[in-house]
């Protein structure tokens, strides 16, 4: 299933401990390519934890996995996908615009979300 | 340094050690370290990310100094080769600078001074927005001392300290018990305004969930109360936010003693980005005609501070400065480096302990990509790995002395650990900067 949805990029206790172990690392580029959805989100898409989806933005796309977005406080956050900030989301960062400002607006990226993918399914 | 006799391994104890990891600089470390591994084994007092940046910075001599086109090379040849490539180059540009010392930063400047070039630090995608709201409005600003000691209100306006700036809340600004918060958390209201639920909103008293990159009118409509006037219902729908908790939140702003509106990225990266941070900062002048109320970004890296301040008082101006006349000048936009890139200006790049191949948007990773490219990092990255001269450095905190800026503009000491065998970006910048100057003579 496809679906448009609102990519936010953002840091997590996870994605600095793995940056500290080393950037190249397998820890580093598992949890900056692991895309949080709400369950409701996931549910509607048809999507369980740990399956693949791609995301793509214009002519580029990436292929992550995706969990369940674990929060204590609920709150609606229904059609936005969250992903530690990194190489992966960079790559989804296709337009360079800054506004006149030097900053991209990268925490609000319209990204289009297809899958469950089959594990045949190449990246791109 | 107290010799450790109490184990069998060749140990010693730094107190009062600081972590550079993050914008809170935490100066009261206590750090055990393993002289023979020339490693932190215990970091005492540091958070989660705080052990992760001690225990993973440990020195690794089999990595070479420096590599000049994937090839081991001596450090002299490469920076024989990087002064060239900088000399040469009709556009180079110096990027970076938020995990280094002030020392390193001020070499910069003056590097980017002889060579004409551009200079800009990872600010312009960060909290660059921040410093041009301030710039038109002004900064009520604060230390965290004064926080911890007087602020009865704490918002988290588009941030996740519990997350990216874990002993923010426990150690400065929610926890700790201050001269006039004598019951600590207690004595304070923390009130946390996204767009999603955080591990920050579970320290919060009060959730604002708003619609995303609609901040600027959530902040508008906050100042309209706290300026007497009367809000239009459409407010709601624009927000998200219910007119009665927009108003309780006004409220409680404005019938504080000491508020602080901590903020982050979800400001400066999503629509608006100057005029959000601008409305902020304007929000907080407003309450200083009912209270006392200030602002401070959560800043991330752990001199990025710094680079701000370094910059500012060698330019005047804070980021994205460009020598090419022969005398600085600033303009986000044009001489921020993402613009640059994009644009396809620049022709050579030093990148000094930042990861723009790892971080930038697309257009601008394809022009560093095609660009001879010069890293410092003190670990593999995606950007020392398409670089053409890439340097092994010390890493700041952990093996140099120096000084860095908490985020509230405090300087602070750096006490290191061990020695490292790796030169630091100021034992590089200083004979790089020689060599372009004779270079640059002739
Ligand atoms: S809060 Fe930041 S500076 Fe303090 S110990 Fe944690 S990572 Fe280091």
């Amino acid at each position: 299933m496809t679906e448009t949805m609102i990519l936010v990029p953002m840091r997590t206790t996870k994605q600095g401990t793995t940056l500290n172990a080393g950037k190249l690392k397998d820890a580093y580029k598992e949890t900056t390519s692991t895309a949080e959805i709400k369950q409701e989100d996931m549910d509607r898409l048809g999507l369980k934890k740990g399956d693949r989806v791609r995301l793509r933005v214009g002519t580029h796309a990436v292929v992550v996995s995706c969990i369940p977005r674990k929060i204590k406080v609920t709150d609606n956050s229904s059609g936005l996908i969250f992903m530690p900030y990194g190489p992966t989301t960079s790559a989804l960062m296709v337009d360079g615009d800054t506004a006149g400002t030097g900053m991209p607006a990268s925490k609000h990226l319209v990204v289009e979300i297809e899958g469950p993918l089959a594990p045949e399914e190449d990246d791109g | 340094m107290d010799k450790n006799t109490a184990t069998e391994k060749n140990t010693t104890i730094i107190k009062n050690a600081t972590c550079t990891f993050c914008g809170c600089v935490c100066d009261d470390m206590e750090l055990t370290v393993d002289l023979d591994e020339k490693c932190i084994i215990k970091s005492k007092n540091a958070c989660v990310l705080g052990k992760a940046w001690f225990s993973e910075h440990s020195v690794d001599e089999s990595r070479p100094v420096a590599l000049i086109d994937g090839k081991e090379a001596s450090l002299e040849d490469a920076i024989e080769e990087a002064a060239q490539i900088l000399v040469n180059a009709r556009f180079p540009i110096i990027y970076g600078l938020s995990d280094t010392t002030s020392e390193a930063q001020r070499q910069a400047v003056a590097m980017a001074d002889y060579l004409s070039a551009n200079i800009d630090s990872t600010s312009s995608v960060c909290h660059g927005p921040t410093g041009m709201g301030l710039q038109g409005v002004g900064e009520p600003t604060t230390t965290l001392g004064e926080v911890k000691n007087r602020a009865d209100m704490v918002v988290y306006w588009g941030c996740n300290p519990t997350d990216c700036h874990p002993r923010l809340s426990t150690h400065f600004t929610v926890m700790p018990k201050g001269m006039y918060i004598p019951n600590g958390r207690k004595d304070r209201t923390v009130i946390n305004v996204d767009i999603r639920s955080t591990s920050t909103t579970n320290i919060a008293d009060l959730f604002v969930q708003l619609k995303p990159g609609s901040d600027y009118e959530l902040l508008s409509a906050l100042r309209s109360i706290s300026r007497g006037r009367r809000l239009n219902p459409s407010i709601e729908e624009q927000t998200g936010v219910p007119m009665a908790t927009i108003e309780d939140v006004a409220h409680r702003l404005m019938s504080c003693n000491y508020g602080i509106l901590f903020f982050g990225m979800g400001l400066t990266m999503t629509r608006g980005r100057h005029y959000n941070t601008g409305a902020l900062h304007l929000l907080a002048a407003d309450l200083n005609e009912h209270t006392h109320f200030v602002v401070k970004p959560a800043r991330g890296h752990g001199n990025v501070t710094g680079a701000d301040t370094v910059m500012s008082w060698q330019t005047g101006y804070p980021f994205g400065v460009n020598f090419n006349r022969g005398y600085p000048r600033h303009e986000p936009g044009e001489f921020t480096t993402t613009d640059i890139l994009v644009r396809g200006e620049a022709d050579a790049a030093c990148i000094i302990a930042s990861d723009p191949i790892a971080n930038f948007a697309r257009p601008a990773i394809e022009h560093l990509k095609k660009i001879p490219v010069i890293s410092f990092d003190p670990k593999p990255t995606p950007t020392s790995q398409i670089a053409r001269v890439a340097l092994t450095t010390a890493c700041y905190g952990i093996n140099v002395p120096g000084t860095v800026y908490r985020m509230d503009d405090i300087p602070i000491p750096l006490r290191p650990a061990f020695e490292s065998p790796f030169p630091s970006d100021l034992d590089i910048l200083k004979p790089l900067t020689e060599r372009i100057r004779e270079l640059k003579a002739h």
